[in-house]
């Protein structure tokens, strides 16, 4: 009983820390309908600042009390002034851009915090002060509990209730509410709109600070931060509601005490409980607990081409030459290169999967790493637990990721746009926890080990033209589906439901199915990936691998045919040399994508397509 | 005979408001059917409940005697039934030739292959579906760029391609210029009687409506207060009074 009490309290303690990322997260989405994939990183920067402020500046000289109270605001107030900064020099630039090219650029600052904060701050942990006045514990039930809990308990509920105050009772308030309901009318009114935004930023990077300053005395300062509290931030704003303050307040209550009773019943499955409980209110109640579907103009997507008739003379004949020189010069390679060119080919299928979806299907997945992890541990388990060969494995590859795919895209492409995507990511979570905690099964983080090719496919040139006859039959294969009718009714859903389900066609099984095969090729995609490495980790299915293959897609171009390809090569093949040359390789490659992002909205095989010109 | 299409005692209500207020009519085979009525009346409710995108509170829809009430659209596109838009949809990012190719495919059931190119599917059928509603020498255009009196031409071939019994198109012209609306009509009238298809149309425009329709049926706060042929209602006063406002049509 006094556990259950205790764990109660921790849940709110956690689910207050959560309520601060995921309300800036929220606010800046209500005003700007962008999702901030950066504002982990913000809040991580709140940390490492805080802990800079606390020991080293002019404020530790004062000592006590306002060493570190006054640097856990300092620090947010910082965090806030970067947000408005970036604001201004970056986002106020993509407003107009499709959503995914928002979340594209926010992915870029995500890669260059982790570098400044890397090259700052350096790869060790740190370790804050405790909070003066908060030190020790008191009695509650008999039991001993940290006064910082029961501080950061207040915290939430306090926030919550300035937020309130800021937004009903504040003429900016009373302005950001309603540019959350119509941006339009009020920029019709004459307020000015880019005072607004940078407002809005500034309000939401001070909380995304402020949250991760005040983890400083609870947790070490870590450059994984961003991500981990990126993900369970948007499981928060998306279950709350997207937009929706008490929505937000309620889910991480929701999710703060999931995580702290899931500890005591299910242990071993706390992460997967997590998302099993934002995929299920998703589905009964599809725009979040508190939220209500979007009303007004839809967000700006792509504007769809037509299929290209035919490539261009050139281009075919470039193609060809650069496919003869695949075939031709491996024999006279070394090693490495070899191993370098098949991995391209699985990432060149994994794109090219991924865009089969986004692009004809109109779907985004920021999960699509699941279905390459799911034809990776297929095979593994395959072979752990039956002993089968490379052969049997890459058959099989397929069709586990295939019903992988069948399995939570009937979830996932019931929705659409940001709902859609966030289903997505969290089916691709629960993917990632089942691998990584269920050590008997897949062996956990330690993998499973010792998955060869089989004998006559072991030499790397070998393994290397099995890749590209299998990765280049699979792509031509998800080429020639786009142009046959099953991709014409893919792209004919996505033009115009209405018109789709009025001609007859069954828009949700069109994207259902489509959704799994597009699996089912990312999972032979996997498949070659793990047996060209001899080993499956839980990564191959992580987050930063599904954020991959959305970043190969976008470079390349969502709405262009080549662009997976292109895209894949130039994405791999940039990471490849830039961290050759570099430790700070992501800074380099997220400030590359911001300039793509800036200059060449529509991808590289868009670009190239219309010779070059931006 | 049995009528085409049968509306029995439909009702739909938004929230307190009844916006369709027990609708009954039948359509024959091969009539041209107008519902008109001021803005408001229920028309759009209406029609979506017969077309399946909107379930009706009460009521029944039957289509050629059989109840199809609570059908998706495409079960009852699949009954022989083709559908034209008040803002019009179609697949902005295909040609119009593939808009129509589309419809063809599905009417089909072959909207499942991977590997043959749907361009060498149906290619001269989809011609001719053009060539019924003079839209031949723009198939090869992408349709995102279609003047809006062609794409609703184009929607008529599409709702053309499953080889209807009935049209129901919800008005057709809103947004041409006059002598286009009435040019849109006389071909869709010409291929309606071709087809020996019945046609259930709103319209806004008076003279289109009592050009082209055989019957007229008036909609005014979701209740049918006038019907018949259209010298009839033109000369209703109940009909004046409502929706022509009392002054000569």
């Amino acid at each position: 009983m006094e556990d259950l009490a205790v764990q109660a309290l921790n849940g709110l303690a956690s689910a207050s820390s959560l309520f601060l990322v995921a309300s800036g997260l929220t606010v800046i989405f209500g005003v700007s309908r962008i999702v901030n994939f950066a504002h982990g990183s913000l809040f991580m920067l709140g940390a490492y600042l805080a802990w800079t402020l606390t020991g080293l500046g002019p404020l530790a000289g004062l000592g006590g009390l306002w060493s570190f109270w006054g640097a856990i605001l300092l620090a947010a107030l910082a965090v806030g002034a970067l947000g408005a900064l970036l604001e201004v020099t970056v986002l106020r630039r993509i407003y107009g851009a499709p959503e995914l090219f928002q979340l594209l650029a926010t992915f870029a600052l995500v890669l260059i915090v982790q570098d400044v904060a890397l090259f700052l701050w350096g790869p060790d942990d740190k370790f804050g002060p405790r909070a003066p006045l908060l030190r020790g514990a008191v009695e509650i039930l008999g039991l001993r509990f940290p006064r910082y809990e029961l501080f950061l308990i207040a915290v939430g509920p306090v926030v919550l209730g300035l937020l309130w105050l800021l937004f009903h009772r504040t003429r900016f308030g009373i302005l950001l509410r309603a540019a959350t309901q119509d941006r339009e009318m009020v920029a019709a009114l004459g307020v000015d709109q880019r005072l607004l935004f940078t407002g809005v930023f500034f309000l939401g990077a001070t909380l995304a600070g402020l949250g991760g300053a005040l983890q400083l005395p609870r947790e070490a300062v870590t450059l994984h931060m961003d991500m981990a509290v990126i993900v369970e931030a948007f499981v928060v704003v998306v279950v709350g509601g997207l937009g929706s303050l008490p929505g937000a307040f309620l889910a991480a209550l929701l999710i703060g005490e999931l995580h702290a009773f899931g500890i005591l019943v299910f242990p071993r499955i706390t992460l997967v409980l997590v998302f099993l409980v934002m995929a299920v209110v998703l589905v009964l109640r599809p725009y979040g607990l508190l939220g209500r579907a979007p009303s007004g103009a839809p967000p700006a997507s792509e504007v769809a081409a037509p299929l290209p008739a035919a490539m261009p003379p050139a281009l075919r004949r470039a193609a060809l030459a650069a496919l003869a020189l695949l075939v031709a010069l491996p024999p006279f390679l070394g090693d490495y290169p070899l191993i370098l060119l098949a991995d391209f080919a699985t990432f060149v299928l994994f794109a090219a999967s991924l865009h089969f979806i986004m692009g004809p299907g109109g779907l985004a997945s920021f999960g699509h790493a699941a279905y390459f992890g799911a034809g990776a541990y297929g095979a593994a388990l395959l072979f752990r637990h039956f002993a089968a060969p490379m052969e049997l494995g890459l058959l099989a590859a397929p069709f586990a990721a295939g019903l992988a795919g069948l399995l939570f895209g009937w979830f996932c492409v019931r929705l659409s746009g940001v709902y859609s995507a966030m289903l997505t990511l969290a089916f691709a979570q629960i993917a990632w926890s089942v691998a990584f905690q269920w050590i008997e099964v897949t062996g956990g983080d330690n993998g499973i080990l010792g998955l060869w090719p089989s004998e006559w496919a072991r030499g790397r040139l070998a393994f290397f033209y099995l890749s590209l006859a299998l990765c280049g039959a699979a792509v031509l294969l998800l080429r020639r589906a786009i142009h046959a009718p099953f991709g014409m009714a893919l792209r004919a859903q996505r033009d115009s439901g209405l018109r789709a389900e009025a001609i007859g066609i069954d828009a949700f099984r069109i994207r259902w199915l489509g959704f799994a095969f597009a699996a089912a090729m990312a999972g032979l995609a996997g498949a070659l990936f793990a047996y060209g490495k001899g080993s499956v980790f839980p990564s191959v299915l992580g987050i930063s691998r599904s954020v991959d293959a959305l970043l190969m897609v976008l470079l390349g171009g969502v709405q262009t045919l080549n662009g997976p390809i292109v895209g894949a090569i130039a994405y791999a093949g940039l990471q490849e040399q830039l961290a050759r040359v570099t430790d700070y390789w992501r800074l380099l490659l997220g400030l590359v994508i911001l300039a793509l992002v800036l200059f060449f909205p529509r991808g590289l095989a868009g670009a190239i397509r219309r010779g070059g010109s931006p | 005979m049995t009528p085409a299409l049968a509306a029995e005692g439909l009702v739909k209500a938004w929230g307190g408001l009844r916006a369709v207020d027990g609708v009954s009519f039948t359509l024959a085979p091969g009539e041209m059917l107008a519902l008109i009525g001021p803005n408001g009346a229920g028309k759009s409710t209406c029609f979506n409940m017969l077309n399946g995108q909107i379930r009706p509170d009460a009521g029944r829809v039957r289509l050629a005697g059989r109840d199809v009430t609570g059908l998706p659209p495409r079960a009852i596109w699949r009954l022989g039934v083709g559908r034209t838009f008040q803002v019009t949809a179609t697949f902005a990012s295909m040609t119009v030739l593939d808009n129509v190719r589309m419809a063809l495919l599905s009417h089909a059931r072959r909207l499942l292959g991977l590997w043959r190119p749907a361009a060498r599917e149906f290619t001269a059928e989809a011609e001719a579906l053009l060539t019924r509603v003079g839209m031949a020498d723009q198939a090869g255009r992408p349709c995102g760029v279609l003047a809006y009196g062609d794409l609703k031409r184009l929607e008529l071939a599409m709702a053309l391609a499953n080889q209807p019994h009935l049209l129901l198109m919800d008005e057709p012209t809103a947004g041409m210029a006059p002598a286009e609306r009435m040019a849109l009509m006389a071909e869709t009238a010409a291929v309606a009687r071709a087809g020996g298809i019945a046609v259930l149309f709103t319209e806004h425009d008076m003279d289109v409506v009592f050009t082209h329709a055989d019957r007229v049926l008036v909609l005014d706060g979701g209740r049918l207060i006038a019907g018949g042929a259209p010298e009839a209602v033109r000369a209703d006063p109940r009909v004046r009074q409502v929706y022509l406002g009392g002054g000569p049509a």
